[in-house]
């Protein structure tokens, strides 16, 4: 089974029915996937804030939300995350492309990817982070846990877990 | 006509309605004229009162109708097009579009100068914009409502706030009552 269908069969057997993304190069193929499926609704947004403004409403109208991002948005999200998703208190499970990890090319990326882990734990944010594909073993667990403890949750997936960049 | 004055004019037909309603003194204005457990109101984030308002309508087949306002709406310009390739014919958009920050000392906005809400919201490819003057709101909105489309309103109206306390109600509390509502 194929990584990106794996993630979304997790999704979509702990309940989550909404789904928004922004794109990255790294999750192209759950994007494509979530498309293709019709137990989950996509709803992508222009930007990661609205994004989480749209899970905040599919769960308070009855629907498990995700958001699918790069790592990048924590830095558009900070204030978002403190005064919706956790003052309200509401789950919100975050799959999040670590870029600027092991094996990224873009030198860029590397400038948040240092401020990534830090700015999650000065916000208490249970942070998990998927190095090896047999870490997506954990995601069942982690969904589980988001939606026992109201939080938001964030998943950082490495360019070793996608398993490199091919061509890029 | 300010914003206050129009709540006062709409609250009956909201009444019966969920709403999301934008951080502020919107926010403050509502509780004080009509507090309802249908009631959204945001204590923070700036400008996700029509997603959040979205993501309410998609989830689930009640009307909802988010209040907007220019500043909010140009805070999360990106939220228009969002809203016109997800069509939710449950979904109301109200933007009370005073030209101003309201909440923060009535500064101008883009919108009380060049910029058009209604024009940008078709251009976004909303289906169904309307553009009204402060007094035709409660009719404007009613016939939305009616129309059970997804509309966006845009109400005109003069800048200025009413003068009311803080909410100080817990966040988890208008959350749950809310989506007790939802369920209800």
């Amino acid at each position: 089974m194929s990584i990106d269908k794996r993630i979304v069969d997790d999704f979509v057997a702990n309940g989550v029915e909404f789904v928004t993304t922004v794109p990255c190069k790294q999750l192209a193929g759950v994007i494509e996937e979530l498309d293709q499926r019709d137990d989950v609704f996509h709803i992508p947004s222009n930007k990661e804030d609205e994004g989480m403004g749209l899970c905040a409403g599919a769960f308070m109208g009855g629907k498990r939300p995700a958001i699918i991002m790069q790592n990048t948005a924590i830095g558009v999200t900070i204030n978002t995350l403190a005064t919706l998703i956790q003052y309200y208190r509401m789950p919100l499970p975050m799959l999040i492309s670590y870029r600027g990890e092991l094996r990224e090319p873009v030198a860029c990326q590397v400038e948040m990817a240092v401020h990534t882990k830090a700015l999650l734990a000065q916000m208490n944010i249970p942070t998990y982070h998927f190095h090896w594909q047999k870490d997506v073993e954990e995601l069942d667990n982690i969904l589980k846990y988001t939606f026992m403890c109201n939080k938001p949750v964030a998943i950082l997936t490495d360019a070793n877990f996608w398993g490199g960049y091919g061509d890029q | 006509m300010i914003r206050s004055e129009i709540l006062k004019e709409i609250a009956p037909i909201l009444r019966d309605q969920l709403v999301v309603c934008n951080i502020g003194i919107p926010s403050q204005e509502l509780h004080a004229i009509d507090d309802q457990p249908t009631n959204f109101y945001m204590l923070g984030t700036m400008g996700l009162a029509s997603s959040i308002g979205l993501g309410v309508a998609l989830a689930q087949d009640k009307k909802v109708i988010s209040i907007d306002g220019d500043g909010s709406v140009l805070t999360n310009l990106g939220t228009l097009p969002t809203i016109a390739n997800n069509v939710a014919n449950n979904f109301i958009l109200l933007i009370v579009d005073n030209g101003s920050y309201g909440s923060t000392g009535d500064q101008p906005t883009y919108a009380g100068m060049k910029t058009d809400l209604a024009k940008v919201a078709a251009a976004c490819g909303c289906e169904n914009v309307v553009e009204c003057q402060a007094e035709d709101t409660g009719k404007v909105l009613q016939a939305a409502i009616d129309s059970n489309k997804m509309t966006i309103i845009v109400c005109k109206c003069e800048s200025g706030n009413a003068k009311n306390p803080v909410i100080t109600m817990d966040p988890v509390i208008i959350r749950d009552r809310f989506m007790k509502s939802v369920q209800a």
